[in-house]
């Protein structure tokens, strides 16, 4: 029996409350809200709140797919990779860079947004860079 | 008692505790901040806090539901304890499992939550500080004319976000379906949610169940005075009905129906 809390950031959007994954035997059993944190002094969102629902969830990917006569088939990161720089290659020399958009997400990291922005702008060369919550 | 010396008794109280029990319920540092945590044999007790408070009781039922066997100390304050006397009459946790290492709560502490009783019965650890002041909200309220209260209360909801944080945190919340989510009490996709049912399904749900521990009110982003609306439950609770929850675990919740006792239906005994 091993019950204990690690401490954490929610992901959902950008304000980044503090939160307790409460684990019980290596699994993510629910939420405590951090009531030092600074940025979310105890208080969560419904999000927050439900945070670990998608750890275990049944439709969570946990691997890459290939949609294919339209089905998903599983498929490896390598190929899949290699499948969308081909067709944003195609795309970009048939309908011009302009043509694709890339959008983000408030759940990446800055970090991980800056290498989006840059892999638009600088590899296909657009401004089309928006968010998860304007799709 | 200086807050030193309480925290170094309560830590030797847990100590000795655990020669006996499988584990103890207590606040630990973790992190940057602090959460609860099962304290067993071998931990360092000096990670042991107290502050802030969280529903501990909670972590209890959750273990004792998924461990039946395990013996259990908490270290408690006196709503902790209060809330424990409320779910072990609901069969959320054994009261043959658990040891409660009571604490008293500072006078400033019992102030800042209007406590009326800043300490559990079981006191293991400190002197009983006096009672905090009523909320003066509800003298407020009181005051206000039935359209009034209702406005006031208006006023109040529609701050809500519907995070059910309210729900979540308190420790008297455990159904494992809540009405809150039904479409059938509450018309889904609306924000605010509707009024005044939304809070109002909750608020009758706590009658005979708060015990004015306020994490609801601490952890609702949109500072709606919860426990306002659970104060005037509990001041009619006690002054309608004679319960005041939490006080005695003898106490029969005068809502709740024991189907052994009372049939619903005379003539089938059901």
């Amino acid at each position: 029996m091993e019950y204990k809390n690690v401490e954490t950031t929610c992901i959902y959007c950008g304000c980044g409350c503090g939160l307790y994954l409460e684990v019980l035997d290596g699994r993510v059993i629910g939420v405590w809200p951090d009531k030092m944190h600074a940025v979310s002094q105890g208080k969560l969102c419904i999000k927050g709140w439900n945070i670990s629902a998608f750890l275990d969830h049944p439709d969570r990917l946990t691997k890459p797919m290939i949609r294919r006569d339209g089905r998903l088939v599983e498929t490896s990161w390598d190929q899949a990779l290699t499948l969308v720089a081909e067709r944003l290659n195609a795309i970009k020399a048939e309908s011009g860079p302009n043509s694709i958009a890339f959008l983000t997400s408030a759940k990446c990291t800055n970090e991980e947004n800056y290498l989006l922005q840059k892999l638009a702008r600088a590899v296909i060369g657009t401004n089309n860079v928006d968010h998860c919550a304007r799709l | 008692m200086t807050e030193t010396s309480l925290l170094a008794e309560i830590r030797q109280a847990v100590s000795e505790s655990l020669d006996r029990l499988d584990g103890v319920i207590a606040l630990r540092r973790s992190g940057t901040g602090v959460a609860p945590h099962l304290f067993q044999r071998g931990d360092d007790l000096s990670e042991l806090v107290i502050e802030p408070k969280y529903p501990l009781m909670t972590v209890v039922s959750r273990l004792h539901k998924r461990f039946p066997e395990i013996r259990l100390g908490v270290v408690a304050r006196g709503c902790d304890e209060r809330a424990y006397v409320e779910m072990a009459k609901r069969n959320q946790i054994d009261p043959q499992r658990l040891t409660i290492i009571g604490f008293a709560c500072t006078a400033e502490e019992a102030q800042e939550c209007y406590c009326s009783q800043p300490y559990p019965q079981k006191l293991v650890v400190g002197q009983p500080a006096p009672a905090g002041p009523v909320n003066p909200l509800v003298a407020e309220y009181d005051a206000l004319s039935r359209e009034e209260r209702f406005e006031f209360w208006r006023r109040q909801f529609v701050k809500c976000i519907k995070c059910y944080g309210c729900r979540n945190i308190c420790p008297e919340c455990f159904c494992e379906a809540c009405a809150m989510e039904d479409a059938a009490w509450v018309e889904p996709g609306l924000l605010a949610p509707p009024f005044p049912t939304f809070h109002l399904i909750r608020a009758m749900h706590m009658a005979s169940r708060c015990v004015a521990c306020r994490e609801c009110e601490r952890t609702c982003p949109a500072h709606i005075p919860l426990t306002v609306l659970y104060d005037l439950m509990r001041r009619d609770m006690e002054a309608l009905l004679g319960y005041v929850p939490g006080a005695d675990i003898d106490a029969e919740p005068p809502l709740s129906v024991k189907l052994d006792k009372v049939p619903l239906r005379q003539d089938v005994g059901v």
